[in-house]
């Protein structure tokens, strides 16, 4: 049993009204009881944000189909399994190593690296199992964060690691292990610093539930989802392409780039059309846009690139 | 004798007296099951999803099950015999109502994608060359298709279970994104219940059963 009830928390978690707003205690807190259906669904704390020009166009998919099917196999390799067992994922404190070729290299507190204020993103989210959602995320720009520890000259790639705590993440224990720890995903500086790559901690307004990546995750809304690399705690400046853990686990089907494009199939199935969640048992297939309908905003990173070689 | 074959005649006993017509529509119980589930909203985000991989995995579950009553009746002796064309038809059910979400509620008709997939697509091969092989199978799974076949040739048809049995594990482990213990999991046990045949049979435990087994039954398989 992987709940883990309110009172288990201990005494010296439970956030005094001083710190009210500090959020991660709450989100906690608010998790954990959610986990154990003390609470409905929307009791994590509101996130204070602006409105941005992204997405305003799209129709979210509905919250609890959001909440409840994810791939986050630290949980899991069931798509219920992360709602289920990551209740427990303690998310504060929580902090970030940055390191590798950067001038002001450091640990940072969360607190330290998230706005107050925050932009509401939605974008569409293509998985590369063929099905989509569009999610709106609270977040905010990598480019800032990675514009304050000052990259060097050198710097030609961006990776990133999830946590690794076996206690509360049972996908990380036992015989039968699906994938190597740490989740390590990477981008190429320039995709980094894109506007459109954004660090989220929160979706529709509040903080995010840990299934979805709390308490900071990343969000490549052009990229198969599975570059969106959830509950980081490492960042590294890199000279040389960093190694992705499902390029590691079968090179042949999913590379570095993974750019969302239905003209270049997965070896084992289609990418021309996708499933949006959400639409009951008799959803329609859509097809799928060149680089998930960003092309206008992102094709130019890969100007006379192969993209059929740089899948 | 021994307590396990005491136990074994017991429960021969009363598998006897369990009439097998009514199982026919008990087995099917499963997947109508996930079909109310999934039109009730029940099976989460993707219902379409949950229901196709649900019947599939019934159909590979009847399929063991199939598969271990020669196992079952030559090791502990257990006889299953009377049941077995019950499961296969069932087997049978599941992979139809499998393949139909797969055609209708997933492709949606989409017929250039599905001719694509079933050219380029190892699972789907595997999946589709595992139903051509369960067509023939169910069609003569009766008692006048043994009579005109003969039992020598209707037997050496049935053997089609065993490359139907491979191709639906292969189907299963093909499409998952990494290794994960479910599939492999299905996977172990096919190739226990397929390995066992390759026991010589001078090895067999219990003769008693072999020879009943043997004198009445056009079944029993050798390969």
């Amino acid at each position: 049993m992987a709940y883990r009830p309110v009172h288990k928390i201990p005494s010296s978690e439970i956030t005094p009204k001083s710190v009210y707003l500090n959020r991660r205690s709450l989100m906690a807190g608010a998790g954990a009881a959610f986990a154990a259906g003390m609470l409905p669904g929307h009791a994590w704390a509101k996130l204070e944000t602006k409105p941005s020009k992204y997405g305003a166009d799209l129709k979210p998919t509905a919250e609890e189909y959001i909440t409840s099917y994810n791939n986050f196999y630290e949980f899991g390799t069931g798509k219920a399994d992360p709602s289920e067992n990551a209740g427990s994922l303690t998310t504060s404190p929580w902090s970030v190593k940055v390191d590798g070729l950067v001038a002001k290299p450091g640990t940072l507190a969360l607190e330290d690296i998230v706005p107050k204020v925050q932009e509401d993103r939605t974008y569409r989210h293509r998985c590369v199992e063929a099905w989509s959602m569009v999610i709106p995320w609270v977040g905010f720009q990598l480019s800032d964060l990675l514009t304050k520890v000052e990259p060097l000259g050198s710097a030609k790639y961006v990776a990133f690691e999830t946590l690794v705590r076996p206690d509360e993440m049972p996908g990380q224990k036992g015989f039968f292990q699906p994938l190597d720890w740490p989740y390590v995903e990477g981008l190429r500086l320039d995709e980094a610093m894109h506007p459109l790559t954004i660090l989220a901690t929160g979706l529709y307004g509040e903080e995010l539930p840990n299934q979805n990546g709390a308490p900071l995750r990343l969000v490549v809304p052009w990229k198969y989802g599975f570059k969106s690399i959830k509950s980081i705690v490492r960042i590294t400046l890199t000279e040389k392409e960093p190694p992705t853990t499902w390029n590691k686990a079968a090179s042949n089907e999913y590379g570095f780039y993974s750019n969302v494009n239905p003209n270049v199939d997965h070896p084992r199935w289609s990418q021309a059309t996708e499933r949006p969640i959400g639409g009951g048992l008799l959803s329609q297939r859509q097809p799928t846009l060149m680089f998930n309908g960003y092309e206008d905003e992102v094709a130019s990173l890969y100007t006379g690139m192969d993209l059929k070689k740089y899948f | 004798m021994s307590a396990i074959s005491k136990l074994v005649d017991r429960l021969n006993g009363a598998l006897k007296r369990v009439p097998v017509l009514p199982l026919y529509f008990v087995a099917l119980v499963p997947g109508l099951w996930t079909f109310y589930q999934a039109l009730a909203g029940q099976l989460g985000a993707d219902p379409m999803r949950a229901l196709e991989q649900g019947l599939g995995l019934w159909a590979l579950r009847f399929m063991l099950a199939t598969l271990a009553v020669t196992p079952l009746m030559r090791w502990p002796g257990i006889r299953l015999l009377r049941f077995r064309r019950m499961l296969g038809l069932t087997v049978f059910w599941y992979v139809l109502a499998h393949l139909t979400v797969y055609i209708v509620l997933d492709q949606q008709f989409y017929w250039l994608a599905i001719a694509r997939d079933i050219l380029k697509r190892p699972y789907i091969i595997f999946g589709m060359t595992a139903f051509v092989a369960l067509v023939p199978m169910a069609i003569t799974s009766n008692d006048l298709s043994v009579r005109r076949l003969g039992a020598m040739a209707w037997r050496n048809l049935h053997r089609l279970a065993y490359p139907a049995g491979v191709l639906m594990v292969l189907h299963y482990l093909w499409l998952v994104k990494s290794w994960t213990a479910g599939p492999l999991a299905y996977a172990a046990l096919m190739a226990l219940l397929l390995g066992l045949r390759l026991v010589p049979r001078g090895s067999s435990g219990r003769r008693r059963t072999r020879e009943k087994s043997n004198a009445r039954n056009v079944s029993t398989a050798r390969a």
